[in-house]
Order: C-alpha cells, then structure tokens, then sequence
C-alpha cells in the first residue's frame, strides 16, 4: 500500500504550526512536450538527496542552494548530508537516491542520448516552497538552458 | 517552474499523497522506503531496470499530471517498512553537533589535501 506521508509528516511535526500544504489540483498543470526521442535527448539528473562533490560545502537546514556534480564523478568523490531520510544506503551507494553511474550506463547503452554535465543536488528538506519555486527552480533551469538540455529527471530521496 | 520554461520534466516519487497533491507534469512511483528512490544500494542491475523504466515515462506520458506505477517490491517478504517510513522513532538518533562538525572540517580538509 502507499505510504501515506502527508498524515506522517503532520504526525512528525506535530508540535509545530501546521504546514501549508502545496495544491496544484485546481491549477493548469505545465506541459511541454519531448522534442526528440529519448534515444536523442540530452538528460539532465538532478537528485533532492544533499549529495555534495568533494570538499563541496556542507548543506544545512533551510538551505535552497544547490551542487553541481561532474557527471563522471566517481563514488568516492561523493558525500551526502541530508536530515529527512535514513542516509546510510544512499552513503554506502549513492546511486539508491542520485543515479549517476546508473544514468551514466543508459547513456552508454543508447537508452539516453546523453548525460547532461553536470548534474545537480540539493537538500530537499527546504521548509519554503516558495523559496524553491522562486529561487532554486529558475537557477537550475538557467543551467539546464546552459548545459543544453532536453529533458530533466529528479530523483528524490 | 521548470516545464513552463520549456524543458520537459519527470520526478520519480514514493509519496504518492503528496504527488497528487502537487500535479507534476509527468510522475513516475515507485513504493520503496524514503532513501531509496533510485534502488537498493550495490545492486546495479536493479538500479538499471528501474531507472530505465522510469525514463521510458518520457514517452508512454502523454498526458500531464500522469503518475505510471513502477512494478517493482522492496521486498514480498517485508512490507513492515511501510508501517514504520517517516514515523516517530524512525530516524537513528543524530550525532551530537560536535561530532558531526569535526566530520565535516576532515571531510574538506581531505579534499583540499588532494592534488
């Protein structure tokens, strides 16, 4: 059965004001469609599960900035920070919540056309909606124009 | 944000409620405990299949809003995770700031050490 984590969370931070919720159900949901078949497409992969990139800064609560990632990083330049889900698989194989070596394979396999460089993480455990859909979301969508992209993955933690 | 400036989106999810909630574009799920979205860790076959199924959304979603179901069992023979993901308890205790502040000045000191 799904987890239904909305009943969770308010349970988790119930001595908290109660969260206002985002609810696109009565809005125009945005649309734009695929140009070119996968197989062409260059995929960018962005991941909200704090991976940081060598001596990269440290993420934090409340902290709406992002990291880019080198796409051929190995797994030991990676580190994680993260305080909303358990991080010890995704530290042991970081691939469980930032698939870069997976993506990396699909790109070799031709299921992709191309792994965007570079990829991206951030802390998704952001309070603020609002600041990610004002300040994080139009920065990473300047640097997929940058880096060319035709389609973007977010993987979640 | 980033569908409207014209690039197109897909987000894996594992909280169904809360996608429904929110109306992405396109919506791959997949019922497997938080941390691991993208598959279990060191099993590389696994992590393949779901992450090209997935991607394969790209082309079956046709209509936004969409969420495909991903036809994959974190395991038959334990579905307690589902009862304890995200509750009180659930978390391991933190290290104390002390801990995790050394941790982080070697972390960086690590790297810049290197070449």
């Amino acid at each position: 059965m799904p987890v239904a984590y909305i009943p969770r969370t308010k349970e988790l931070y119930s001595e908290f004001k109660p969260y206002r919720w985002v609810d696109n159900t009565a809005a125009p949901i945005p649309w734009t469609p695929l140009n070119k078949p996968l197989k062409e497409c260059r995929v960018a992969l962005i991941s909200s599960g704090g991976i940081m990139y060598r001596d990269q800064p440290r993420f934090h609560r409340e902290d709406a900035s992002y990291r880019r990632i080198p796409k051929d990083a190995p797994r030991e330049d990676l580190s994680i920070w993260h305080f909303g889900y358990q991080t010890a698989d995704a530290e042991k194989d970081p691939n469980c919540v930032f698939p870069l070596e997976t993506m990396r394979a699909l790109e070799r396999g031709g299921i992709i056309g191309a792994l965007c460089d570079p990829a991206f993480s951030f802390m998704g455990g952001v309070y603020s909606a609002r600041k990610v859909r004002d300040e994080l979301a139009p920065q990473i969508a300047d640097e997929l124009r940058r880096a060319h992209a035709d389609a973007f993955f977010l993987v979640p933690a | 944000m980033v569908e409207a400036a014209g690039i197109p989106t897909l987000c894996m999810t594992s909280a169904l409620d809360i996608t429904r909630s929110v109306m992405p574009p396109r919506a791959v799920f997949l019922n497997f405990p938080l941390g691991h979205q993208a598959g279990k860790p060191n099993q590389p076959e696994l992590q393949r299949r779901i992450v090209t199924d997935a991607m394969r959304a790209f082309d079956t979603i046709t209509t936004p809003g969409a969420i495909v179901e991903l036809p994959y069992v974190w395991d038959p023979n334990d579905r307690a995770w589902e009862e304890i993901d995200y509750t009180k308890g659930w978390m391991p205790a933190r290290p104390p700031k002390e801990a995790a502040d050394q941790a982080e000045t070697e972390r960086r000191a690590r790297w810049s050490a290197k070449p």
